[in-house]
């Protein structure tokens, strides 16, 4: 029997209400998905079914996890932020503008630190050769960007507003428009593969994805919020994204937290 | 609400985790991601694997990074992994010199991978390991597990986490010597014999 919508979205409801009376019953917020969030189908045989093991890393501060991989100016090339420069012509679509700060849980910016991200074009086509949505691919556009954050934590990307594509998660499976990112903090224990939507988009209820964050101030977490300081005259629209690293760090251990 | 106002601490929650999708690969795999041990260098071992669903079937997009102190137990500070060639922009690889301690390595359409790097030395209390995280399609947020190399039976005994872990859950995550400094690690996402994954708090 076809998968359909409505089903998925019978499922997303009943998601979020369980995670609702857990946390009326005194359950912890959960500020990330659960690993076994069946509504995003892919997620059924990939996820352990054994509760992870804890490391309590106060008890060992050397643990290598709590360094991180360095990456320095060698690491970028001089227009790697720039989406829409990576070509001899103009990628077609809306140019945004996107920056934030990298933070730690203590709201401490993540300095010199490496972020990543890929998207789909403005008609939602990756420029993967695995990718089976028949939306044209733009010869001016990767949607490959990196940059390493500045002495406040704050990175800067200029590129394409992506486009809402569908997958096959269901039938008449559509993901909102994001944009990947990957992070790295001052521990490997901190480290972040996330995505970014935009303010409001209408495909967010009907999208295991997002939805797989059940906490409703958790989800909102991962939408920019439009900036218009941040968009340039003549040029591009502006959206704000700061991103907090969860997991512990060294600060933890200095603070006894 | 996406501006964080660091001057309120209860403001300052954590961004959701979510997939890397199917899509990443044109975007984070880079060449010589495998390549972490400098040319030559005596101490060099590899290790490799599959990663395998719940139902036993390997993952063909999936990505292992790996993240271990060189022979002395020393981590290093060193950039340099993903080098990028000023003039066309593209991908240099490492230098085989200087070593960053970091790699990343996508499976391939068989769902194995393999990387070469430095034997990684004893810190602290632990025994000598690789740290290795793990993401997926299909995996809302990435794993943690660790590579411990076999023989030293001592140092595994003394090892905070494989000294609390039952001896069949313990051998997940135990590498097995292949000969010739070439050691196998699968990691079994779920199931029998599922790895060992961590959460650090």
């Amino acid at each position: 029997m076809t998968l359909t919508q409505h089903d998925i979205d019978q499922e997303i409801a009943a998601e979020h209400a369980a995670y609702e009376k857990r946390v009326a019953d005194g359950a912890p917020v959960e500020h990330h998905p659960r690993r076994d969030y069946a509504p995003y189908r892919s997620s059924v045989l990939r996820h352990p079914k054994q509760p992870p093991v804890a490391i309590d890393v106060r008890k060992d501060p050397e643990l290598v996890e709590l360094h991180s991989p360095a990456f320095g100016e060698r690491d970028l090339g001089a227009i790697d932020n720039d989406l829409t420069r990576q070509h001899t012509g103009e990628p077609v679509g809306e140019r945004i503008t996107v920056s934030g700060r990298l933070l730690d849980r203590n709201g401490k910016p993540v300095r010199g630190q490496l972020v990543e991200i890929w998207q789909a074009n403005s008609a939602g086509r990756y420029a993967h050769q695995r990718e089976q949505h028949d939306a044209p691919l733009d010869p001016n556009f990767t949607g490959v960007g990196r940059t390493i954050t500045d002495a406040e934590g704050r990175y800067h990307f200029t590129t394409i507003q992506p486009g809402p594509y569908p997958w096959r998660n269901h039938l008449n499976a559509w993901r909102p428009a994001h944009i990947h990112f990957s992070m790295f903090g001052t521990a490997f224990t901190q480290r972040l593969v996330t995505q970014m939507y935009f303010p409001a988009d209408p495909l967010f209820p009907y999208d295991p994805i997002i939805q797989s964050v059940t906490d409703d101030a958790a989800r909102q977490r991962l939408v920019a919020t439009y900036d218009h300081d941040l968009s340039v005259p003549e040029f591009s629209l502006g959206y704000h994204w700061d991103i907090v690293l969860d997991g512990p760090n060294a600060t933890w251990i200095e603070e006894g937290r | 609400m996406t501006k964080i106002d660091t001057s309120r601490p209860e403001s300052v929650l954590p961004t959701p985790s979510h997939t890397v999708g199917p899509f990443y690969g044109y975007a984070l795999p880079f060449r010589g991601g495998e390549d972490i041990a400098p040319h030559g260098h005596p101490d060099t071992l590899t290790v490799h694997g599959y990663v395998l669903d719940g139902e036993g079937e390997p993952l063909p997009d999936a990505f292992v990074e790996l993240w271990g102190p060189d022979p002395d137990g020393n981590v290093s500070t060193t950039d340099g992994s993903l080098r990028r060639d000023p003039a066309s922009g593209d991908h240099l690889g490492r230098n085989g010199v200087e070593f960053t301690g970091w790699g990343r390595i996508q499976t391939d359409a068989n769902g194995h991978w393999y990387a070469r790097t430095l034997r990684p030395g004893a810190r602290g209390r632990s025994a000598p390991c690789l740290s290795a995280c793990v993401f997926a399609r299909g995996l809302l947020v990435h794993l943690f597990t660790r590579i411990y190399l076999p023989g030293d039976e001592a140092a595994h005994a003394a090892d905070p986490l494989l000294a609390g872990l039952p001896a069949e859950r313990r051998d997940t995550l135990i590498a097995k010597d292949e000969g010739h400094s070439t050691y196998r690690f699968d990691i079994r996402l779920q199931g029998e014999g599922e790895t060992v994954f961590l959460e650090f708090q």
